[in-house]
C-alpha cells in the first residue's frame, strides 16, 4: 500500500526480471486472499450490526415499556413490555463472580506451568487444562445441573452463616442453588482454560534475559515473577482474561440449563432466579411470536455492544500501557 | 566491600557435559580481572559461577570452591539468592526492567533487599547514577521507562542498578558488545573508575578492550569442540599481551587462531 511502482520510469533489468517470475503472480493473489479475508470480516461485522439494528428497531418502536428499565419480558402481551434490566444485571454479575474467581486461579495455574511445575509435569498439565476447553458446554450445563447445584448448597450455607451479614451472600431463599453464584462458578470453569493457556504463552515468552535481570539482584523465585515474569505478562493477562469474559457474557446452554430463571434483580447471589442475556434468548427463542423474537432481538444487540465495549476497554488498557511493556525492550 | 575471590578446583557441567574443567584462579579486589578466549571457551560460564547464576540453567550444575573472602559461596548453607545480592552482574545485552521507570530500576535492589530506608533511597539511585555516569543525562525524567534510552544508556543503567545494592564484587559479561564504539568508551571510563570501589571481573572478545581496562587478564581455551574449556594462564595483562608465558596465549593473541 505504501510502495508504489512507476510504470513510467524506464524500468531496470532487475524489475524486469521480478515482474515476469511466477513469484509476482503468487503475491497478487495472496495479496487478493488476505485483502478478501480482510474485507469479508468486516462485511460480516457491519451485516451483523445492520441486521441487529434493524430487527430490533422493529420491537423497540411497540414497546410500552422502558426499553432499559422495566423488571418484565412480556412482549405477546397486550401492550408489549419488556425490558432488558434484569438481563443486563444478570449477565453482568455472572460473568463478574467468574472472572473474580477465574482470573486468579488461571494466573496461578499458569505461572505454576510455565515457571515452577517439573517439565515432565508442566507438559501433561498444560494438556488437561486445554482439554477442559475441548468438552461442550451443554455438558458443562448438565454436569452443573446435576453435580454442582447439590454439591453447592452445603457451601451455600456455609455461607449465608459466615458471610451473610454482607448481604450479597445472605440466603433469603430456600432451595436448591440454581444461583446467578452458582452460574458464576460454572462460567468460571468454562473460562478457565482460554484464560490459563494464553496466560501460560505469555508467560512463557518473557525473556531469558529479563529474569536473570530479577535474579542477579538477589531475587527468589516469587521475586523473579514480581519484577519480570507479571509486569511483561501483564497485558497479555488482560487480552486471556477478556477473551474469557467474552464467552463468560455469552454462554448460553450451560447457564440456561443451570439458573433457574425469574425476572427480578437481586444481590442475594445465593438465591435462585435472575437471567442473561443467552439464556434468555435460548429460552424463549423457539416460542416467540414475530415480535417476540425481535425483542430478543434487541437484546442481543445490547450484548453485541456490551462486548465489544469490553473488548475496547481491554484494548485502550493494553494501549496505555504500552510504554512500559515489554514489546519495546 | 571490594572482597577477594580465590577459587580452586572449580568445575561446571550442562547436564552430564563438562564446560569447564578444574580451574583454580585468584581475583585480587580493587582491580580489573578480564577473561578472554576464543567462543565456547567457558568464560561466561566461569563468570556465572561466580554469582551461582551458572545453576540456574537446567542442568547446571558446579563442583569445587569460590571463596569471597574466608566465605565459601557453594558451602553448604548458602543461599544463592543472598550470594547473587553481593555480587552483582551486568549482562551481555542491557536488561532493564521494561516495565519499571529509571528510577525504579536503580531502586529495584535496594527494594528486595528490604532493608532501606524510604528517605534514602532517592540519594542511593542519585548516588548510583552518577557512579555509573548517567545522572546527567537522565535526571530529568527519572519517572519514564528504562527501556525508552538508548542501548549505551541502558547498559549504564544496569550498571547503576547493579552497584546500588554495593556489592562485594560486579561481574561484567560482554558488557560491550551490543554497544557502539562510544557507547563502549563511556562504558570502559566507567569500569576504571569503578575498580576503586568494587572488585570488578569482565568477559570480554575485544582484546583491545582488554588491554585497555584490566590490570590481570586471565586466558581460557579449549582443547577442540566440545571439550570442556579450560585456564591456560592468568597474569599481569601487560604481560599477557607482550610476553605470556604460554605459546597459546601468544597465538591467540597475535590472531593466529580463535
Amino acid at each position: 500500500m505504501a510502495i508504489t511502482t512507476d510504470n513510467n520510469a524506464p524500468a531496470p533489468p532487475v524489475a524486469e526480471r521480478a515482474s515476469t517470475s511466477t513469484g509476482r503472480a503468487g503475491d497478487k493473489i495472496f495479496l487478493g486472499l488476505s485483502r478478501g479475508s480482510g474485507i469479508l470480516l468486516l462485511v460480516i461485522m457491519a451485516s451483523i450490526a445492520v441486521f441487529l439494528t434493524y430487527r430490533a428497531s422493529l420491537a423497540l418502536s411497540q414497546n410500552e415499556g422502558n426499553f432499559l428499565t422495566t423488571f418484565d419480558w412480556n412482549p405477546a402481551g397486550d401492550p408489549p413490555v419488556f425490558g432488558i434490566a434484569v438481563l443486563l444485571f444478570g449477565t453482568i454479575v455472572s460473568s463478574v463472580i467468574a472472572m473474580v474467581i477465574a482470573v486468579p486461579i488461571a494466573v496461578g495455574i499458569a505461572l505454576f506451568i510455565s515457571h515452577y511445575a517439573p517439565r515432565r509435569l508442566a507438559a501433561p498439565l498444560a494438556y488437561v487444562v486445554d482439554l477442559l476447553a475441548a468438552v461442550p458446554s451443554i455438558i458443562y450445563g448438565i454436569w452443573g445441573a446435576l453435580f454442582l447445584v447439590p454439591y453447592l448448597e452445603g457451601l451455600n450455607l456455609w455461607l449465608d452463616q459466615f458471610l451473610g451479614w454482607t448481604y450479597i451472600f445472605e440466603k433469603t431463599q430456600v432451595g436448591v442453588a440454581r444461583s446467578l453464584f452458582t452460574v458464576g462458578i460454572l462460567l468460571a470453569i468454562m473460562i478457565l482454560p482460554i484464560v490459563t493457556s494464553v496466560s501460560r504463552e505469555v508467560f512463557l515468552q518473557v525473556p531469558r534475559m529479563n529474569e536473570e535481570a530479577a535474579l542477579a539482584l538477589g531475587a527468589t523465585r516469587w521475586e523473579v515473577i514480581r519484577l519480570s515474569v507479571l509486569p511483561f505478562g501483564r497485558s497479555g493477562v488482560i487480552s486471556a482474561s477478556m477473551l474469557g469474559l467474552g464467552r463468560a457474557l455469552g454462554e448460553t446452554m450451560a447457564v440456561a440449563t443451570v439458573l433457574s430463571p425469574s425476572f427480578v434483580i437481586s444481590l442475594h447471589l445465593l438465591d435462585p432466579g435472575g437471567g442473561t442475556f443467552a439464556q434468555n434468548i435460548a429460552a424463549k427463542f423457539d416460542e416467540a411470536t414475530e415480535l417476540g423474537r425481535d425483542a430478543l432481538i434487541a437484546s442481543g444487540l445490547v450484548l453485541f455492544v456490551l462486548t465489544l465495549l469490553v473488548n475496547g476497554a481491554a484494548r485502550l488498557i493494553i494501549a496505555r500501557r504500552k510504554e512500559y511493556s515489554g514489546a519495546n525492550a | 566491600m571490594a572482597k577477594r575471590i580465590d577459587v580452586s578446583g572449580l568445575t561446571a557441567y550442562y547436564g552430564s557435559h563438562k564446560a569447564i574443567d578444574d580451574i583454580s584462579m585468584t581475583v585480587e579486589p580493587r582491580s580489573v580481572t578480564a577473561f578472554i578466549g576464543p567462543s565456547g571457551c567457558g568464560k561466561s560460564t566461569f563468570l556465572r559461577t561466580l554469582n551461582r547464576m551458572h545453576e540456574v540453567t537446567p542442568g547446571g550444575r558446579v563442583e569445587g570452591k569460590v571463596m569471597l573472602d574466608d566465605e565459601n559461596l557453594y558451602g553448604k548453607d548458602v543461599d544463592p539468592v543472598a550470594v547473587r545480592r553481593t555480587v552483582g552482574m551486568v549482562f551481555q545485552r542491557p536488561n532493564p526492567f521494561p516495565t519499571m521507570s529509571i528510577f525504579d530500576n536503580v531502586a529495584a535492589g535496594l527494594r528486595l533487599n528490604g532493608n532501606y530506608k524510604k528517605s534514602e533511597l532517592a540519594e542511593v539511585v542519585e548516588r548510583s547514577l552518577k557512579g555509573a555516569n548517567l545522572w546527567n543525562e537522565v535526571k530529568d525524567r527519572l519517572n519514564k521507562p528504562g527501556s525508552g534510552l538508548s542501548g549505551g544508556q541502558q547498559q549504564r543503567l544496569c550498571i547503576a542498578r547493579a552497584i546500588a545494592v554495593e556489592p562485594d564484587v560486579l561481574l561484567m559479561d560482554e558488557p560491550c558488545s551490543a554497544l557502539d564504539p562510544i557507547s563502549t568508551l563511556a562504558i570502559e571510563d566507567l569500569i576504571s573508575e569503578l575498580k576503586e570501589r568494587f572488585t570488578i571481573v569482565i568477559v570480554t572478545h575485544n582484546m583491545q578492550q582488554a588491554a585497555r581496562v584490566s590490570d590481570r587478564t586471565a586466558f581460557f581455551n579449549l582443547a577442540a569442540v566440545g571439550q570442556p574449556g579450560k585456564l591456560v594462564e592468568i597474569d599481569e595483562t601487560e604481560r599477557i599481551f607482550s610476553n605470556p608465558s604460554v605459546q597459546a596465549t601468544e597465538d591467540y593473541i597475535s590472531g593466529r587462531f580463535g
